[in-house]
């Protein structure tokens, strides 16, 4: 205890005397400086204060560009992943059975999601190549690839698109997808191709 | 070739089971439809090709021979042993091949020993020799124990790109000295390769491109005058159809095609209208063009629901065979030139009998080939055009694609019997096939008309 009082005395000495030296004995000296002093500690502050301000204003700028550009480069990555979508649906191919052109049941949901993605992009055309495969008559294999390319034609016409935006080819037996001379690569051959004639580059999903 | 034949014919006789390339097909009997080739052997008359050595003409000699014997029309005897029979049975000075005429008739002097020949089986022998720069073929009449006839041809030089037709011409001449009809030594056929069109002679030789461009083609076809032929080629998604000139390899487009797919032209015998297939919304439909204005298309059939395709003349020009899927499956019908007249050509059992396609009328006016379906895989059949009756020429492997020689007796086709597509020949008489080349993928053959000397020189 006795410790304790003897410090705080101590304290309290040192105390008066500071006060005492500052108030008692201001020298003239340092008094105009310090006023200048203070106005300039204060404008300095202010800079400061300001520059830092204009600092984080900035950063934050830039912050908010760079997130508006992720956001930007996400969304327009997510609008390719989209079109890159939508044109993998619009290319599945569809397929027929041994020298016949019509369109399978289970070829019809694929031919479905063509007309709709016809419907959300109306700039788009397409064309549609029909093929065969190497069993039957050369020469007959244009004709039987030209009622194929006509038979999906026909359908996404009776679901409403345009005729107009759609042409048709038949290649016949001469651009086999597949090599082989079994039923495995002759049912791959025996197809429909779809392919994009213009207004596929940003293709809206449906 | 005798032994050869000989061999076949025993094969034959003993079944089916050794059935080696030459031969008839088969012998079985299906639906009604006559199968096969009826051999006759022994009715054709022998022609022994007489062996000469230090003439220089060794190459000649052999390929009048092959000719000959590629003919059919002969039972070609080879002699054993170079000239040794020959020079055996010579009784004097070879006779006088002198003296202006290009044939000379009657056996003045001859040299042979008939009766050894005819104990040989031969009713025909061919000395072919050299006289200056001229080439004699002399024919002997073996049973009027004289000369025939003696035909002479100024052969170009063996490196000349016209050589082997004249060879080939030489042999059709004396083909036609013997028999008295012409041959087919002297003609080529065309095929596609590869998306490419090329020309080869009919003995198998000097096998050339003449596509002019690298896109893919398909169904050559040839103007009556061997002079031109027509094919399709795939253009920017469409079939074109072209006209192409064999000597200069000038092309020029038919008019009005490349704005659908054309395909399978035709031409009329007379050379004026080119009648060809084409794909559109409606479907495959028969159309012609005049080929000599370039102009006026004009319609044949309306198909509507069925395709009509493959077009072929009968050689007067008055009727077309074509091809229609109006019974459901492709099946051949014949109308008159000007689109009248629509109807069934080649009998066929509904829902039994298959597919048939690539109808092509025989020069000769008789006959319809074409191929069918039997079975899964396709066969060689040959329509009767008086008759209506049709017959099946082939049973091994797959047989398609048929195209007359212009003898009428013989056909190109392609086949896979060796275990490969290729193209092979039959001979409808004696039922004798030879591979006509040994490369895999030749098809869609189109045989020439005979090729006169202006025709056959290609530079």
């Amino acid at each position: 205890m006795k410790s304790v009082s003897l410090l705080l005395a101590l304290g309290l000495g040192a105390a008066v005397f500071a006060a005492a030296s500052c108030g008692g004995n201001p020298a003239p000296q340092p008094v105009t400086p310090n006023a200048d002093s203070a106005a300039a500690a204060a404008r300095a502050r202010a800079d400061s204060e300001a520059a830092a301000q204009a600092e984080r204003d900035r950063q934050a700028a830039a912050e908010r560009e760079r997130v508006e550009q992720q956001r930007r480069a996400d969304s327009l990555a997510a609008l390719a992943r989209s079109s890159e979508e939508v044109r993998t649906t619009l290319a599945a191919m569809i397929h027929f059975d041994l020298d016949k052109s019509n369109i399978r049941s289970d070829d019809m949901g694929s031919l479905d999601q063509k007309v709709a993605i016809l419907q959300a992009n109306p700039e788009l055309r397409i064309r549609i190549g029909g093929h065969c495969d190497e069993r039957g008559s050369d020469e007959y294999n244009l004709a039987l690839g030209n009622r194929r390319a006509q038979s999906a034609k026909q359908y996404l016409v009776s679901h409403g698109i345009d005729a107009s935006r759609i042409e048709t080819q038949s290649w016949g037996e001469e651009k086999p997808l597949v090599d082989g001379h079994d039923e495995s690569a002759w049912s791959q051959n025996r197809r429909d191709e779809f392919e994009v004639v213009s207004g596929g580059d940003n293709l809206r999903r449906p | 070739m005798r032994s050869v034949i000989c061999f076949a014919a025993l094969l034959l006789a003993v079944g089916p089971a050794g059935r080696p390339a030459i031969g008839q097909d088969t012998s079985t009997i299906d639906r009604g439809v006559r199968i096969g080739i009826i051999y006759r052997p022994g009715v054709r008359p022998g022609l022994v090709m007489l062996p000469r050595t230090g003439q220089g003409l060794d190459s000649v000699r052999a390929m009048v021979a092959r000719d000959l014997d590629y003919s059919d029309r002969f039972e070609v005897i080879t002699l054993p042993g170079g000239d040794s029979i020959r020079l055996a049975t010579t009784t004097g000075p070879r006779r006088s091949s002198a003296g202006g005429t290009t044939a000379t008739r009657g056996g003045t002097q001859s040299a042979l020993n008939y009766p050894l020949y005819q104990a040989l089986g031969a009713d025909f022998a061919l000395d072919i020799t050299a006289a200056g720069d001229t080439t004699v073929a002399t024919l002997h009449d073996i049973a009027a124990a004289g000369i025939r006839r003696s035909v002479r041809a100024n052969l170009p030089r063996s490196s000349h790109p016209d050589f082997r037709q004249a060879v080939h011409r030489l042999a059709d001449q004396a083909l036609q000295a013997a028999i008295g009809t012409p041959g087919i030594a002297a003609t080529r056929i065309l095929f596609v390769k590869d998306g490419k069109v090329y020309q080869i002679d009919q003995d198998g030789a000097d096998q050339k491109l003449v596509s002019s461009t690298d896109r893919q083609a398909m169904s050559p076809a040839w103007g009556a005058d061997g002079r031109h032929f027509a094919y399709m080629e795939f253009q920017a998604g469409k079939g074109w159809l072209f006209l192409q000139e064999m000597a200069t390899g000038k092309r020029t487009a038919v008019a009005t095609t490349g704005s659908a797919l054309d395909f399978t032209p035709a031409f009329s015998p007379d050379g004026q209208t080119l009648a060809f297939s084409r794909a559109t919304e409606e479907g495959t439909d028969l159309y012609t063009i005049n080929i000599k204005n370039n102009c006026c298309l004009r319609r044949l059939t309306v198909g509507r629901f069925s395709d009509n395709l493959s077009p072929t003349f009968s050689p007067d020009g008055q009727r077309i065979a074509f091809v229609s899927t109006r019974p459901g499956l492709p099946q051949i019908y014949v109308m008159a030139a000007d689109g009248t007249d629509q109807q069934l050509f080649a009998p066929f059992d509904y829902g039994v009998t298959g597919s048939s396609n690539a109808p092509e009328w025989s020069p000769d006016g008789q006959s319809v080939a074409f191929h069918r379906d039997v079975a899964g895989t396709l066969q060689v059949f040959v329509l009767d055009v008086r008759t209506r009756t049709v017959r099946q020429l082939t049973s091994v492997g797959r047989n398609e694609d048929p195209t007359w020689a212009p003898d009428s007796r013989h056909l190109a086709f392609v086949s896979d019997r060796s275990g490969y597509r290729q193209l092979w020949i039959i001979d409808l008489d004696t039922g004798r096939i030879r591979p006509l080349l040994q490369q895999s993928g030749a098809r869609l053959p189109a045989w020439s008309p005979r090729l006169s000397e202006a025709t056959s020189s290609t530079p």
